[in-house]
């Protein structure tokens, strides 16, 4: 009994950590209707900077001083990133916030790795909380039962603060109407910032608070930002009582779970998670969000098929990259292939991001079933490639069909962060259940057989196919069930009313999306030879969205372009340096700022500009259409 | 002249909405913009205080020019907005409601204080905790207009104030409305209803499709029958 009381309490310390972050998350979100994905970076400086302050600082007082000390100032880069970035984009569309704020997280783990080296930090333990209390034979460190304490003080702080002070009651308000706030005459942009700083402060103050207990490295913002995501999915976006009962809810789960199954713990958060979806979407203390509005300012050329020259140059195009094996030699025709590997990975996610107007931010965890289930038939059971090759991506068909149930229930920025969690959750799955999966070591040996083996014959069967897919999912766009998607995504309201089952349809959009991208997986097996956890990793589904991105996201199939351009860069910058997480946030962070049509969306900007410089044509047909409101 | 329009243009988009729009307000004057369901009233008014991006023309208040200033900063110079849609914070009481509008007093301005606006309106006085999404319609409307009073306006944009309220709320609308003006509150009062309009202003614009077509004082309007037939529904 002693065991369990103290595994609960283990689980409440847990949650204090898991609360101060959630609760900023939820702040932040509320009044600039920001995800901000870097708030797991924004703990893990704040891990970082106090383990170096308590470090140099000796005492008590400097230890308590240098976890608050670290907080502010990470709450003071938060408002230079606030001021600097994220001004630009408050009113671009939800996507690309999540994608700029991720650039940043990426930048901050390269940055972190450059200051304080690879290496995990132990840290100091805290002073007056060094000791365990015995509990019937059973340890509590005390300073677990420090942090049950702090986290209802700081949830009593934070009521405080947004009951009882003038900034507080103009937070709410402005979480409510921002507009109406500025028309009575409140700075908006002061707020922002005061909003933002708070925010940070609290991921901050959560990374320090834990340097007595766990390591310092440099991958605790992942973790951190999953379970968050976690948390306020089930708590409701913008709650803080909601962030922190879903907090402990999930502490105690993480807790309990291990006890249960210790190798795949995170099911039942899963599951938990899954039932507060079906019961209340909006999260146990959220509130229902009416329909979002469709995000003012974008341009939408309307969408047409190929005109018969287009098709031509398609197919010449397409010729001319067959002809690859003629003069290059192994190396190119590997990337070549790795490339129309990506080309079908990334058009499933524009299909389901443009098209369907749902943007995934755990894709890869469909590629990477894709993987393993190639890697399970043809190492397990033994099956020829071809029966392999249609066998395989089910299982990213199967995964897609059960999340994409749970995920289109939800829409914007929730459902970017459930499918992220959903991602999350299968990649821990490999990475934990070794017995099946090889866990971190993987399944090696898993080649094609010697018709497909030479890397043009590979080359070949990889391009063919890419052509194949791309060619099946524009020709969707046009059919009847394309045009039922483009319009559950422009009006999800008007959809419904005309008839459309909106949420039927995005599910099967979820659903050839994820087989799609589960053919890709599919090849990538072989292409290696091999499958990890990385195949269905986080890195792997924002690599997609950036390709995506940069191909434009308003287009037909932009994606293509996106994922030649974009892979291709990637493989020459990782040939080229160590920081290559530095430099592709960067460049995250570029797109969205100068650059939010993409490559595609810039031709056919300049392509509709000339059309226009020149007298005849329709003009009424050329012009962009922009949505009033 | 206290609030001065000229060649204000706007659009939402591609459409073009409003069309050289101009008037005037002088010190202490209570002005009606009349005009039909989308004739362009609310626009202008979101226009005047910064709330339509794109827009061009003249905007002179107290003679400083404000059309290139952001919303917050056209608002403190003492121009008071009470949109049409109401606009409560749902979720805060009627106190913070208020509280969301307070700003500094104004030399030149009327000095409103929680009391004296739950003097004007009595209704919001025995509901000081109570939040605003549990309010009536005619109750919201009181708690916007003194929510703006709270922030010391001297000219103040009134949206439609009487739409969709009983003819007795009305008739405490009429008399607060008043009562503002004997304060020295200066107000632009955009209306459908001329009966309404006619018992609170000095003079009245009409407007039709995004373009002034009438100025004048009331009696003016009352001596062109054509124009009154025309431009407004009755």
């Amino acid at each position: 009994m002693a065991f369990y009381v103290v595994q609960f309490l283990t689980g409440l310390a847990s949650a204090a950590s898991l609360f101060l972050v959630a609760s900023g998350l939820s702040i932040i979100f509320g009044v600039t209707r920001i995800v901000n994905f870097a708030h797991g970076a924004f703990y893990m400086i704040g891990a970082y900077i106090a383990f170096t302050l308590t470090e140099r600082l000796s005492g008590a007082f400097g230890f308590w001083g240098g976890i608050v000390l670290a907080a502010l100032a990470v709450a003071l880069i938060g408002v230079i990133v606030e001021m600097v970035l994220l001004r630009r984009i408050y009113h671009a569309p939800e996507l690309f916030q999540l994608l700029a704020t991720f650039g940043l997280t990426l930048m901050v783990e390269d940055l972190v790795v450059l200051i304080w080296g690879p290496d995990d930090l132990v840290g100091r333990r805290a002073p007056g909380f060094k000791g365990a209390i015995d509990f019937f034979g059973q340890n509590i460190p005390s300073y677990d039962l420090f942090l049950i304490v702090l986290g209802p003080v700081v949830l009593g702080i934070l009521w405080l603060l947004f009951q009882r002070t003038r900034w507080g009651v103009l937070v709410r308000a402005a979480t409510q109407d921002r507009d109406m706030v500025a028309a009575l005459g409140v700075n908006q942009k002061w707020l922002f910032t005061s909003v933002f700083a708070v925010g940070v402060f609290l991921a901050a103050l959560g990374g320090a608070l834990q340097i007595p207990r766990d390591a310092v490295h440099h991958a605790m913002d992942l973790r951190i930002i999953v379970e968050v995501f976690v948390v306020v999915v089930i708590g409701g976006l913008g709650s803080i009582v909601g962030a922190f009962v879903a907090a402990v809810l999930v502490s105690e789960l993480n807790a309990f779970g291990i006890l249960i199954f210790p190798k795949i713990s995170i099911i039942l958060v899963f599951l938990v998670m899954a039932v507060v979806l079906i019961v209340r979407p909006w999260g146990l203390f959220g509130k229902p969000e009416a329909p979002a509005r469709k995000t003012p300012g974008l341009t939408v050329n309307p969408w047409r098929p190929l005109t018969s020259n287009e098709r031509l140059a398609a197919l010449a195009a397409l010729v001319i990259a067959a002809t690859l094996p003629l003069f290059a030699g192994n190396y190119l025709l590997t990337v070549g292939s790795e490339i129309a590997i990506f080309v079908i990975f990334a058009v499933s996610l524009h299909f389901l991001m443009s098209v369907g107007g749902l943007a995934s931010f755990g894709h890869a965890a469909y590629f990477g079933l894709g993987a393993y289930g190639i890697a399970f038939l043809a190492k397990m059971a033994g099956l020829p490639m071809i029966v392999c090759l249609l066998l395989g991506p089910l299982l990213g068909c199967m995964g897609a069909a059960v999340f994409g149930f749970f995920a289109v229930q939800l829409s914007g920025v929730y459902f970017a962060m459930l499918t992220l969690a959903f991602a999350q959750i299968v990649w821990s799955i490999a990475f934990q259940w070794v017995s099946v999966t090889g866990g971190d070591n993987g399944i090696l040996g898993v080649w094609p057989p010697s018709w497909a083996a030479s890397p043009s014959h590979f080359y070949w069967l990889a391009l063919g196919i890419a052509a194949l897919v791309t060619i099946a999912l524009r020709a969707m766009v046009f059919s009847p069930f394309g045009y039922a998607l483009r319009a559950t995504r422009d009006s999800l309201l008007r959809s419904e009313a005309i008839g459309i089952d909106a949420k039927r349809i995005q599910w099967t959009a979820f659903v050839i999306a994820g087989t799609t991208a589960g053919i890709g997986g599919a090849l990538f097996a072989y292409l290696k030879g091999s499958v990890f956890p990385d195949n269905l990793g986080i890195s792997l589904s924002v690599d997609a969205l950036v390709m995506v991105l940069l191909g434009g996201v308003e287009t037909v199939s932009g994606a293509v372009i996106g994922a030649i351009v974009y892979k291709a860069l990637n493989i020459w910058l990782v040939s080229q340096t160590d920081l290559s997480k530095l430099v592709l946030g960067g460049f995250i962070m570029l797109i969205v700022v100068v650059f939010p049509k993409g490559i595609v969306g810039m031709l056919e900007m300049l392509a509709q500009r000339r059309k226009k410089a020149s007298p005849p044509g329709s003009p009424l047909l050329a012009k962009p259409i922009e949505s009033a409101e | 002249m206290k609030l001065t329009v000229e060649g204000l243009n706007s659009h939402y988009g591609p459409a073009h909405i409003l069309f050289d729009i101009g008037f005037e307000v002088g010190e202490g004057e209570v002005v009606a913009l009349l005009g039909r369901n989308g004739a362009g009233k609310s626009t202008t008014f979101r226009s005047i205080v910064g709330l339509v991006a794109q827009r061009t023309g003249r905007i002179m208040f107290e003679g400083k020019d404000v059309s290139a200033k952001p919303t917050h900063e056209i608002v403190r110079e003492g121009l008071g907005y009470v949109p049409e849609e109401r606009r409560i914070f749902t979720d805060l009481t009627v106190e913070e409601n208020l509280e969301v509008g307070r700003q500094p007093k104004r030399p030149n301005a009327p000095h409103w204080t929680r009391e004296k606006l739950f003097a004007l309106f009595p209704n919001l006085g025995e509901m000081k905790n109570r939040p605003g999404g549990r309010m009536s319609g005619g109750e919201q409307q009181m708690l916007t207009i003194a929510r703006t009073l709270m922030g010391n306006p001297s000219l103040v944009l009134l949206d439609e104030p009487s739409e969709g309220l009983s003819p007795k709320i009305v008739e405490q609308m009429v008399e607060a409305i008043l009562t503002m003006k004997k304060e020295g509150v200066s107000i632009v009062v955009s209306e459908q209803n001329l009966h309404f309009a006619r018992l609170i202003s000095d003079r009245a614009y009409i407007i039709e499709r995004g373009r002034i077509c009438f100025g004048g004082t009331m009696a003016e309007l009352d001596a062109r029958p054509d124009i009154r037939d025309a431009h407004l529904s009755l």
